[in-house]
């Protein structure tokens, strides 16, 4: 459905893109991590057709977008950073002229308007000028917009920035539904929404990709992957020394935070040590709040990955 | 076409739903009475025809059409809706033309409503309607020549004042380009063939002809000329700047 094929961007002498290739098959959610200026915008302007590349290409639907950019661009739905629409324009219009653009006149244009308006909750806008509207309305007209033509190929950039708890769910649940049908790209700084509608994630850094595979894979990455929290008071420094002295464990860590005390064994790579650990627990008879196994953090991954600059060979992971 | 006129009606309406076009289109009208008036000596002239409202069109134009050129493009580009638009399935051809046609259009509204002249003219006396009628389209064509130098200039900022100054500075060129004031600059140096363009360049010099009553084809087609040579730069300057 889409193919990014060795995108290359040079900004005069920085490279702000170097080298990036991927595919998105329908029913993908892919998402876009990096930290701000990774190259992650530059990207999605590229496969959009409104940046050409300096080499490299991206096929969209079958369509080179810089040989054939017309249908290219027929087939995608795109919200640019920071959801720009005309300030002056109410939701209405807006959505009339896109329409329009698309080709749709009359009952058609009509029908498609009434319902991505219905889908994205903007109704009680319509008639406002999207100047006058909270970031959140303009995030919404601005993916409004990108759904209209119902296109094959999603691409949005940072769609959920803006909104508050209740809008963001909302709008992770309308991408999750969409999600069958469609390959769609979202970009993001926050790692929780990876784990709820990304069906593959992607970190680049320095534009490059840096790591490429499923949530849950990249959170297996993390040193918390595997790693046992264990609910007990930290002060007696012989719990700590009689975990440490288990099979398999690497590190003993106190934490501490909204869930109260706790101490953190980390396992020696590709070990569970959970048992032991309960069986030691219950053993001393220690004064046990509770017992968890980490799945793996995807922030530690992402801040391993993107601020130690490594060789992206020995870091990338089997995609 | 079709891409052409939504794009044309979006941009229209866009003048409208701002307090610009109201703005733009009272001072007009309201300098283009005191000019014809009380400095082109309108009444005192004795004459009826409109060759001191025509006159001043020029000069009405290298203030107020930059005004009008000035946001095409740097305002999708301030605003970011430049890559909104130029990511929607459409030439940039269609959107260049597009745009441009909507201010022109605009810039001909302005120019309609000075009517009440061409009535005022008539009421008076007899004059020569198909001067007249000559008059506006050449000021028309002029209006159109200098918004395209506008859009152009529009294109390769984001920026609306820069645009609006450079738009005037080289209007100002354009306009005068037949007269003492660029030829002096030129000669002595310049060779024979380049003084001889420029003063074919002067925009006074195209209208002037045509408000004389005579349209001569190949003033009308220099006018059509610069609005393509400029717009095809426009198109051009649109696609090397936007990344920026």
């Amino acid at each position: 459905m889409l193919e990014i094929r060795h995108l290359v961007k040079h900004f005069g002498p920085l490279k702000a893109v170097d080298d990036i290739s991927f595919t998105v098959p329908r029913g993908e959610v892919l998402g876009f991590l990096g930290p701000n200026g990774a190259g992650k915008s530059t990207t999605m302007k590229m496969i959009t057709g409104f940046l050409a590349p300096t080499s490299g290409t991206a096929i969209v639907c079958g369509h080179d977008i810089a040989a054939q950019p017309i249908p290219a661009k027929r087939c995608i739905g795109y919200l640019p950073e920071g959801a720009p629409a005309y300030p002056d324009m109410t939701p209405a219009d807006f959505l009339d002229f896109i329409a329009h653009i698309r080709g749709y006149t009359g009952s058609e244009a009509k029908r498609r308007i009434g319902r991505v308006v219905e889908m994205i909750r903007i109704t009680e806008v319509l008639h406002q000028p999207i100047e006058t509207l909270s970031k959140g309305y303009k995030r919404r007209v601005g993916v409004a917009q990108a759904l209209l033509h119902d296109p094959d190929v999603l691409i949005l950039d940072e769609p959920t920035d803006g909104l508050d708890p209740n809008q963001k769910y909302e709008m992770r649940k309308i991408i999750t539904a969409m999600r069958p049908e469609k390959a769609i790209i979202i970009s993001t700084h926050l790692l929780e929404e990876v784990e709820a509608v990304c069906s593959r994630a992607i970190i680049i850094a320095h534009g490059r990709i840096l790591a490429d595979g499923t949530p849950a894979e990249l959170a297996e990455r993390s040193r918390h992957h595997n790693a046992v929290r264990l609910g007990v008071a930290a002060a007696d420094p012989r719990v700590r020394d009689d975990l440490l002295r288990l099979p398999g464990v690497a590190a003993v860590e106190p934490v501490s935070d909204g869930e109260g005390e706790a101490l953190m064994i980390f396992p020696e790579k590709g070990r569970t040590v959970v048992t032991h650990v309960a069986d030691l627990a219950r053993a001393h008879g220690w004064a046990v709040a509770g017992l968890r196994v980490e799945r793996g953090r995807l922030d530690d991954v992402f801040r391993e990955i993107t601020t130690v600059p490594a060789e992206p060979a020995s870091v990338a992971a089997a995609g | 076409m079709h891409n052409i006129s939504t794009i044309f009606r979006r941009e229209l309406a866009s003048y409208f739903a701002t307090p610009l076009a109201y703005v733009f289109i009272v001072i007009f009208l309201v300098m283009a009475g005191v000019l014809t008036f009380f400095v082109g000596n309108f009444f005192e002239r004795g004459q009826a025809d409109l060759q001191s409202f025509f006159t001043f069109h020029p000069w009405l134009y290298l203030v107020l059409i930059p005004a009008l050129s000035m946001r095409l493009w740097a305002e999708e580009r301030k605003s970011g809706t430049i890559e909104l638009f130029l990511t929607l399935p459409i030439r940039m051809t269609e959107a260049v033309i597009g745009k441009f046609l909507a201010a022109w259009c605009f810039a001909g509204i302005a120019l309609a409503l000075t009517f009440p002249f061409w009535i005022t003219v008539n009421f008076l006396g007899r004059p020569d309607n198909g001067v007249i009628l000559a008059s506006y389209l050449g000021s028309w064509l002029m209006a159109g020549a200098l918004l395209a130098i506008g859009a152009c200039v529009s294109a390769t900022t984001k920026n609306q004042v820069i645009a609006f100054v450079v738009t005037a500075a080289l209007a100002f060129l354009f306009t005068v380009a037949g007269s003492s004031i660029v030829l002096g600059m030129l000669q002595g140096w310049a060779p024979e063939w380049l003084i001889r363009a420029t003063t074919q360049m002067s925009f006074l010099g195209h209208f002037g002809a045509i408000t004389r009553g005579v349209i001569d084809l190949r003033d009308v087609f220099y006018f059509l000329s610069i609005m393509i040579a400029f717009l095809g730069a426009n198109a051009i300057l649109v696609d090397l700047e936007k990344a920026e």
